[in-house]
């Protein structure tokens, strides 16, 4: 029988030919010939870049709880857009979340955050989210969203009280999860975490100390980082609770701006 | 999308470029595993970082699966994060289905064939996994990204794996030495021996350092320590 | 029973011959074998009370409740089948956190209660399924448009109330709200009022023992549906304790 072939399933007609049609081989047309050569990516776009903007989040640990401080700028590039996005929210009564990144990428999730709350509350056993299962929580939605190639372009400071230990921790967009006593994402981690981690090395610091640290830092950002504010939120949480403050102006004082030469 | 360069060259724009997303991302992070006759330590550094800057000084990258089993992972934090959870449920199921905590054999091959799972979407991570086998001797598996295993008695893994591995292999393995004679690691050399690659490494790769936390693994439970290391 | 469905009444797809319904009828049976709840809406809030039937001496105090919340500014207290009632809150919940993701806004009950009838009366309409065996009540306060409240029937009817009554004693309570002026009076009141009635209306002789949940969602509150808080509860509680007393002594008095 092998050298009829199989003549259940015969080859094609035509075999080894070009396919009809396929005589002329126009540039950009490579789908006629051979096997495709597209990729698995190429058949769905995603979201790939961020939009509208927000810079730098800090957040410092303190002795008995935790501050975030986040500007209020909407940026849209280099266009300083939208002048009032407040990112510091109160979650519950023991937990501050603070974001930068995408702005609409942070208030979806915060819509859903803030349901979550609701759900709990109406279940109404006493039992509240703590920070550090939202740090988790947060951790497995970004990555997830990261594995689909389509993620959410944000990074995410957590604060909290969790077992009346102060916690902090950050996510960034594609999942990465730590925690410390100070963090600072986009551009502040270059300009502000050193005067952060320098108020930590000098010992144990109280609430007021870590507001003092925190406001010289979103000073410094300001004059520095070109996608800044002056006017920004600081959110605290301790043993008493989560406050997030009404919008705070920065002083600042550009009288030595002449000093500085551009060559 | 049908490429554009390869079929109108002229049309191609050398200075335009398309900002893609990078799913992995390089946490740094450096691990090493020797094991012995009824013992095995592990230790990885505790710097988490990317690029120039460091997330965390103190991030341990040790995960105990068993009292007698123990993973290092570096690389793509996110990815560690994720495999290290994934493994820590099948091991729990494991032990649910036979009573019994699963030998490190078992937990080399599963892990082996987790990580080739993700074949085409790797875990972007060097695991090394330490532990004592089912007769009570030390061992070290160590992985690539996608499940190729080799069991053996020494491993340096992570950013400044490539550099230590040769080390380890002149002093463990006795390797390119004339007249040596080969006697069994004493605990108390591999733990020295440990903390002294680790310094090393911190002193050529800007990825390791700040402290190394150490697992030592023997029959009678797992032992934790805690070693400094230069901190810039 | 005033009338036997004769075959009629299997089914909640079809009516019987004089235009009726029988499973449907046969639900809101159910719901008057139930506790009695009562919602007031006062001058501030709604105020919701229910006389919660404990069947069982083994059950744990507090289980089984009958007030639930819907919603941050939603309560809604159940007669009926718990389980069957149970259901009804969950779809409650999932409209009002559909009417959030979308709108931003917390639901209007005016719409809420337009979409949880709609759910209701759909299990009239099939054979295959049979109608909820509960009654729910709900209640909301809000600043720009005061206090609201709906009472949600077995067979999908909804009507505004100003003072509703559900389950075993729902005439008995209704006279007693007739009696109050529910304009007038603040939840704080109304708190003391429902707690009176509930203890009122309760039938020692039949039923022994019973829970008595309070809530309220009010302007004190700030337009949250919560318990009325324990020292409050417990306050009006005593109070309807002592009425009733008072009224058991003029009785023997009578005699």
């Amino acid at each position: 029988m092998a050298f009829a072939g199989n003549f259940m399933n015969p080859a094609p007609l035509w075999h080894n030919g070009p396919s009809p049609g396929a005589f002329y081989s126009f540039p950009a047309n490579t789908t006629s010939m051979g096997p495709s050569r597209e990729t698995v990516s190429d058949f769905k776009a995603h979201s790939a870049t961020p939009i509208t903007t927000t810079t730098t989040v800090i957040g410092l640990k303190f002795d008995k709880g935790c501050v975030i401080a986040a500007d209020t700028l909407g940026s849209y590039g280099s266009l300083a857009r939208f002048r009032d996005c407040p990112r510091v929210l109160k979650v519950n009564d023991l937990i501050l979340l603070g974001s930068g990144g995408d702005y609409a990428d942070y208030q979806y999730l915060k819509d859903i955050i803030e349901q979550k709350i609701i759900d709990e509350q109406c279940i109404g056993d006493g039992l509240n989210l703590k920070p550090k299962s939202l740090h988790c929580w947060l951790t497995r939605v970004l990555y997830n969203k990261r594995s689909k190639m389509d993620p959410l372009w944000s990074n995410y400071i957590v604060a909290g009280i969790q077992d009346g230990e102060p916690f902090l921790g950050a996510v960034d967009k594609l999942g990465t999860a730590y925690e410390d006593a100070a963090i600072a994402t986009g551009l502040g981690a270059y300009m502000a975490t050193p005067l952060l981690r320098d108020a930590v090395d000098k010992g144990p610091i109280d609430e007021e100390t870590a507001k003092n640290v925190v406001q010289k830092c979103m000073e410094v950002l300001f004059y520095r980082d070109a996608r800044s504010f002056p006017r920004y939120q600081l959110g605290v949480v301790n043993t008493n609770g989560v406050t997030v403050s009404e919008t705070i102006e920065l002083k600042h004082d550009w009288t030595l701006a002449h000093m500085i030469h551009m060559k | 999308m049908l490429s554009l360069n390869e079929n109108f060259p002229e049309y191609a724009v050398p200075g335009a470029k398309q900002v893609r997303f990078e799913p992995y991302a390089d946490n740094g992070g450096s691990v090493v595993a020797i094991a012995g006759d009824d013992y095995a330590v592990i230790g990885a550094d505790t710097r988490l970082s990317t690029g120039f800057s460091i997330y965390t000084r103190e991030q341990k990258k040790l995960f105990k699966l068993s009292d007698r089993t123990v993973l290092g992972a570096t690389g793509c934090w996110c990815d560690t994060l994720t495999l290290t959870r994934l493994l820590q449920a099948r091991m729990q199921m494991y032990e649910h289905e036979h009573n019994k905590a699963m030998s490190t054999p078992a937990v080399a091959q599963m892990l082996s064939t987790m990580l080739y799972y993700k074949r085409f979407f790797p875990y972007y991570i060097s695991n090394v996994l330490a532990g004592l086998d089912a007769d009570g001797k030390g061992c070290v598996y160590s992985y690539d990204p996608i499940g190729h295993c080799e069991r053996s008695n020494y491993r340096a893994g992570g950013s400044a794996g490539a550099q230590l591995q040769p080390l380890l292999d002149n002093q463990i393995g006795l390797k390119n030495m004339q007249n040596v004679t080969e006697a069994p690691l004493s605990r108390e050399k591999a733990l020295a021996l440990l903390k002294d690659v680790f310094i090393s490494a911190a002193e050529r790769d800007i990825y390791t350092g700040d402290s190394i936390y150490i697992l030592i693994i023997t029959a009678n439970g797992i032992q934790e320590e805690k070693f400094e290391l230069r901190k810039d | 029973m005033s009338s036997i469905g004769t075959g009629y009444d299997l089914s909640a797809s079809q009516f019987s011959p004089d235009g009726r319904v029988f499973q449907v009828e046969y639900a809101a049976k159910a719901v008057e074998n139930s506790g009695t709840v009562i919602g007031l809406r006062g001058k501030d809030g709604v105020v919701f009370a229910v006389e919660k039937l404990v069947s069982s001496k083994l059950y744990e105090p507090g289980a089984n409740k009958r007030i639930f919340h819907v919603d941050e500014h939603v309560g809604m207290a159940v007669a009926g089948l718990i389980s069957d009632a149970r259901q009804i809150v969950e779809t409650a919940r999932s409209e009002a956190s559909n009417y959030r993701s979308q709108y931003g806004v917390p639901v209007p009950l005016k719409y809420l209660n337009e979409r949880v009838s709609m759910y209701m009366h759909a299990y009239t309409l099939y054979s295959a399924v049979r109608p909820y065996g509960c009654s729910v009540i709900m209640g909301t306060w809000t600043d720009y448009e005061g206090p609201q409240m709906y009472m949600l029937e077995p067979s999908g009817v909804s009507f505004s109330y100003f003072g509703c009554a559900v389950g075993k004693a729902k005439q008995a309570a209704k006279t007693e709200i007739e009696k109050l002026k529910l304009a007038d009076l603040t939840v704080k009141e109304l708190v003391k009022e429902a707690a009176r009635i509930i203890y009122i209306v309760h039938d020692e002789l039949k039923d022994k023992q019973f829970e008595l949940e309070l809530s309220w969602v009010c302007k004190d509150s700030n337009g949250r549906h919560q318990l009325v808080p324990k020292d409050m509860a417990v306050e009006a509680e005593n109070l309807a304790k002592q009425a009733l007393a008072d009224i058991e002594d003029s009785d023997e008095g009578d005699i």
